[in-house]
């Protein structure tokens, strides 16, 4: 993880983003701008564009239409070193724990006298120490998902994008994800997180992007979204309304 | 059958007192299967994994190509093999023929074929259930192959022991390019096949024996790995 505790996150734009499918629009977002200083959480109903978007930021797919700039730059292969991200479910390789973490040190060059320390300061912050050698297919969920964030981390992204990793946990692990998720923002890591929970929402984000049919319906601080929101889309929502 | 428990009483001894001629046929045997599965897993599993992860026209009908070729009959493997290194064949010059290695050669044909499509199989649902995050990684589709060979290794030893199982129960292919010759290429089955022509029954049931035990060996080996693949959720054929 980045030491450098003042830098100001990455800031990732959208312009004239649009992805259909048969006729039918999957994702229309025309501009988005994340550059606030702590955690974007990305809001709205199942069928939204939640995930397609986040993997659009990501360049896990390219959309039909538009560009992802980070910090200015177009989005390519290259720059895409310098983003990491969570999926909803850990996919972990079937060797240790600690060969989960070595593989992607090995990949950004580490040498190998750095890479066991690093390694073990990792788990450490993960509370994963003593599980070095366990396979990481044994791990409990919460435990697994820590180590795909650790895994995620170890490549030092500007920034990190979270995947719903907290819908299938119980509360205790949800709450050591969401310490290690502000853990990385106050470190200066760009986060942008999907979420169904609203209070995660409300403990995490300082910026919340509501979405509804592939469309941005709202953007704004956490607070000012979740307490007043703008548009009866995020209102039924937020108030547990069924939003289809 | 009296007289077959007779015979049966002998080539038990034959195998206890570790008789030379029936120990160096068997050790043949392994050398050969083993030195063709070995060259088959280096050539059909890359082969496997690249036709599991890569995307290409045609990619469809090679699959379909080298899982017919699972099937494809001994005698003919051996009559193809025996076409090219025949004195008249292409790679007659090689002098091969009514060798061991020919009958390596032969074996590789017929193994390499399963090696692929079990590998292709194996690897092909892991890389679908692996591909976002070694994207995400930044791993490309070719660096990805021996990242995924190497997390498909239990079913993928599972593959080798297969191959195994077929090299070393082979007896068509191996007859028309070894010629069974004694002490140079007569294997397992080729002696089996000739002895009981003979009625040296003794002889042939004893390497009968030694074969059957090791393909319950083998057999074995695939189901505990195959179990312990499956506990820790690499297998997925």
């Amino acid at each position: 993880m980045r030491d450098v505790v003042t830098e100001a996150p990455a800031t990732l734009e959208v312009r004239g983003l649009s992805i259909a499918h048969e006729g039918k629009v999957l994702l229309d977002v025309p501009h988005l701008c994340l550059d606030g200083p702590g955690p974007t959480l990305i809001l709205g109903p199942n069928g939204a564009g939640k995930s397609l978007l986040l993997r659009c930021l990501h360049g896990l797919i390219q959309p039909d239409r538009g560009r992802v700039c980070q910090n200015g730059v177009l989005l390519n292969g290259c720059h895409k070193a310098r983003q990491a991200m969570v999926f909803q479910r850990p996919v972990l390789l079937r060797r240790s724990v600690a060969a989960n973490l070595d593989f992607v040190l090995k990949r950004k060059s580490m040498p190998r006298v750095q890479r066991k320390p690093r390694i073990d300061d990792l788990l450490a912050e993960g509370g994963l120490d003593g599980k070095a050698r366990q396979p990481a297919r044994s791990l409990s969920g919460g435990e697994a998902q820590r180590l795909a964030i650790l895994r995620a981390l170890a490549l030092d992204p500007e920034t990190l994008f979270l995947d719903e990793p907290t819908s299938a946990l119980d509360p205790s692990a949800t709450q050591m994800i969401e310490r290690m998720v502000l853990r990385a923002s106050a470190q200066g890591v760009r986060i942008v997180m999907v979420t169904h929970d609203i209070g995660q929402a409300r403990r995490l984000a300082t910026e919340i992007v509501m979405m509804q049919a592939g469309h941005v319906v709202e953007q704004g601080l956490a607070r000012q979204v979740l307490e007043s929101p703008k548009s009866d889309e995020s209102r039924r929502y937020l108030d547990g309304g069924l939003v289809t | 059958m009296q007289e077959f428990a007779s015979e049966f009483t002998q080539a038990l001894s034959l195998i206890l007192e570790g008789d030379s001629e029936l120990w160096a046929i068997v050790l043949l045997s392994m050398r050969v299967s083993v030195f063709a599965v070995l060259i088959s897993a280096l050539i059909g599993m890359p082969l496997g994994a690249a036709l599991a992860v890569a995307r290409f026209p045609g990619r469809r009908a090679l699959i379909i190509l080298v899982n017919a070729l699972m099937g494809f009959p001994p005698v003919v493997a051996g009559l193809l093999v025996y076409l090219m290194l025949s004195r008249s064949g292409p790679l007659g010059i090689l002098e091969l023929l009514y060798t061991p290695t020919a009958m390596i050669i032969a074996q590789v044909v017929l193994v390499t074929p399963i090696m692929a499509a079990l590998t292709r199989q194996v690897v092909e649902m892991l890389a679908e259930e692996y591909s976002e995050q070694l994207r995400s990684l930044g791993v490309s589709r070719l660096a990805s192959v021996p990242v995924l060979l190497w997390d498909a290794r239990l079913a993928l030893v599972t593959a080798l022991l297969a191959g195994f199982g077929r090299a070393i129960a082979e007896v068509g292919a191996v007859i028309i390019v070894g010629g069974n010759i004694n002490h140079v290429t007569r294997v397992m089955t080729t002696t089996i096949a000739l002895e009981t022509s003979k009625g040296n029954l003794a002889l042939a049931l004893a390497l009968g024996v030694i074969l059957v035990g090791l393909a319950v060996a083998v057999n074995a080996m695939v189901s505990v790995l195959t179990l312990r693949a499956e506990r820790e959720g690499v297998r997925h054929a």
